[in-house]
């Protein structure tokens, strides 16, 4: 027998998960497993309590938001399978860059049973997940026994691997704000294998007016440090700009200075160089989508 | 003492009634409890995809699940894919045979539930889809190859069977 002992809870409601967390010290919250079940197996954790979400029905939801912005939103329950993320009709049509993240999570296997909460709290730094967070600028909502609060995705990790989560509180949802039609689209990222964590990820989303120039711009980088960074003075400086390879390849140029970090996968020069040509092939491609939307 | 709790599960259509430690994986709790040891285990840490089974229908890593999450839920393993209960082969497994898609054999459990999944989400695959589709399936031996042919001419095999059951009406 791999994990070590512990005692288990299967609540059925958030109110009842809320309880367990107030009542019970040194406890885990278990989602889909992909990551918390490896952890038990080598014993790099040791919980007294692990509470099973898995039987909490009224966390899995993918919906519309009510009474949303002009261009919409998509609240999404964190017990949401990623299965169920990539096959949303919803998800593809209003949010495509997490349609096509999703489809680059691990494997058909993992994506069945990892959530979007899981993947959100679990927090590497080059999730797939996570950089859609960031690029969407979603917002959390948390639930804790003195009621729900919201938090910017930008306050949302607070360390490395480490979200802005009290022990109490509970991870229950995520409201992702979608673009107009036609936006641009692309995620892009470079893995050893297929299927495994990003080296370095960039997501990207751009708007553009009748004539070609860019309105608003979301350019996020995964895999450089301890979160996904948005490229602000990228983002920035495509504003008014016409999109073309040579200009894409100038204004990609400062992310050769960007800080990253160093490891067993890359060093951080690599990561660099990953970040200005994965940035620059992310913006293309949502640059070429929004006319390929706009001519069908 | 480890805490205990009693699950009710099916596994290849047997309904199972079995009292387990609430920190055994599903993939032990398949193969010392019910000792259906098709299901094999390699780095228990899902990566290798040798525990691959069907939980209600889905592919998932029997070693990254508890034998409690399995409580009130549809399990097949590799030892529920013969259609008469082990007298013949299923349609993917006589192709692997034919084709040499499996050398030493750990990976197999794995490869096949996973494609039995796909094949019923994806009846006429791509070569590409197949690759993509066991991407999180190492096997050691063949170079993914003949696995890919298997795979491919079961797929095929498969729509025959299908279209000539619709002829034949």
């Amino acid at each position: 027998m791999k994990p070590p002992a512990f005692s288990y809870h299967d609540p059925r409601s958030t109110g009842e998960v809320l309880n367990l967390l107030t009542s019970l010290d040194n406890a885990k919250l278990l989602a889909g497993g992909q990551s918390l079940m490896p952890m038990l197996n080598m014993r790099f954790v040791l919980p007294d309590h692990v509470i099973d979400l898995n039987r909490v029905a009224e966390l899995s939801y993918i919906r519309e938001a009510a009474g949303a912005l002009e261009s919409g939103a998509i609240e999404i329950g964190a017990m949401t399978r990623q299965r169920d993320i990539e096959f949303s009709d919803l998800i593809r049509s209003r949010c495509p860059l997490m349609h096509e993240a999703i489809r680059q999570v691990g494997h058909r296997q993992t994506r069945n049973r990892g959530t979007l909460g899981g993947s959100l709290c679990h927090l590497d730094p080059a999730a797939e997940l996570v950089a859609v967070a960031a690029t969407l600028d979603a917002s959390i909502t948390v639930a804790g026994r003195n009621g729900s609060r919201t938090i910017g995705f930008a306050d949302f990790p607070v360390a490395y691997m480490t979200p802005a989560l009290g022990p109490d509180e509970l991870l229950v949802g995520a409201r992702f704000p979608c673009w107009r039609d036609p936006h641009g689209y692309a995620f892009v990222e470079f893995s050893r294998r297929h299927g495994d964590f990003a080296i370095v990820a960039a997501a990207a989303l751009i708007e553009e007016d009748g004539a070609g120039k860019v309105t608003r711009a979301a350019l996020t980088l995964g895999g450089m440090g301890p979160a996904p960074i948005r490229a602000r003075e990228v983002e920035q400086a495509l504003i008014g700009e016409i999109i073309g390879e040579q200009r894409l390849r100038e204004l990609c140029e400062p992310l050769r200075e960007v800080e990253a970090m160093d490891d067993i996968h890359a060093p951080a020069s690599y990561r660099r160089q990953l970040a200005t040509v994965l940035s620059r092939r992310a913006l293309n491609k949502a640059h070429e989508r929004i006319a390929a939307r706009a001519a069908s | 003492m480890s805490e205990q709790r009693t699950i009710a599960v099916t596994v290849n259509g047997k309904a199972y009634a079995k009292t387990v430690p609430v920190r055994l994986t599903l993939a032990d709790f398949l193969r010392h409890t019910l000792r259906l040891t098709g299901t094999h285990l390699g780095c228990e840490h899902g990566v290798c995809g040798a525990c691959t089974v069907l939980f209600d229908g889905h592919s998932a890593r029997s070693c990254l699940m508890l034998a409690v999450q399995a409580d009130g839920h549809d399990i097949v393993t590799v030892e529920g894919l013969s259609p008469d209960g082990g007298k013949t082969l299923h349609v993917l497994q006589q192709a692997f045979h034919d084709h040499h898609g499996l050398q030493c054999g750990f990976c197999t459990p794995g490869i096949l539930t996973t494609l039995i999944e796909l094949l019923r989400d994806n009846p006429d695959p791509t070569e590409e889809d197949i690759r993509v589709g066991i991407s999180g399936n190492l096997c050691r031996c063949t170079g993914y190859h003949n696995i890919v042919v298997a795979a491919l001419e079961a797929a095929k095999r498969m729509l025959d069977h299908r279209r000539q059951r619709t002829d034949d009406r």
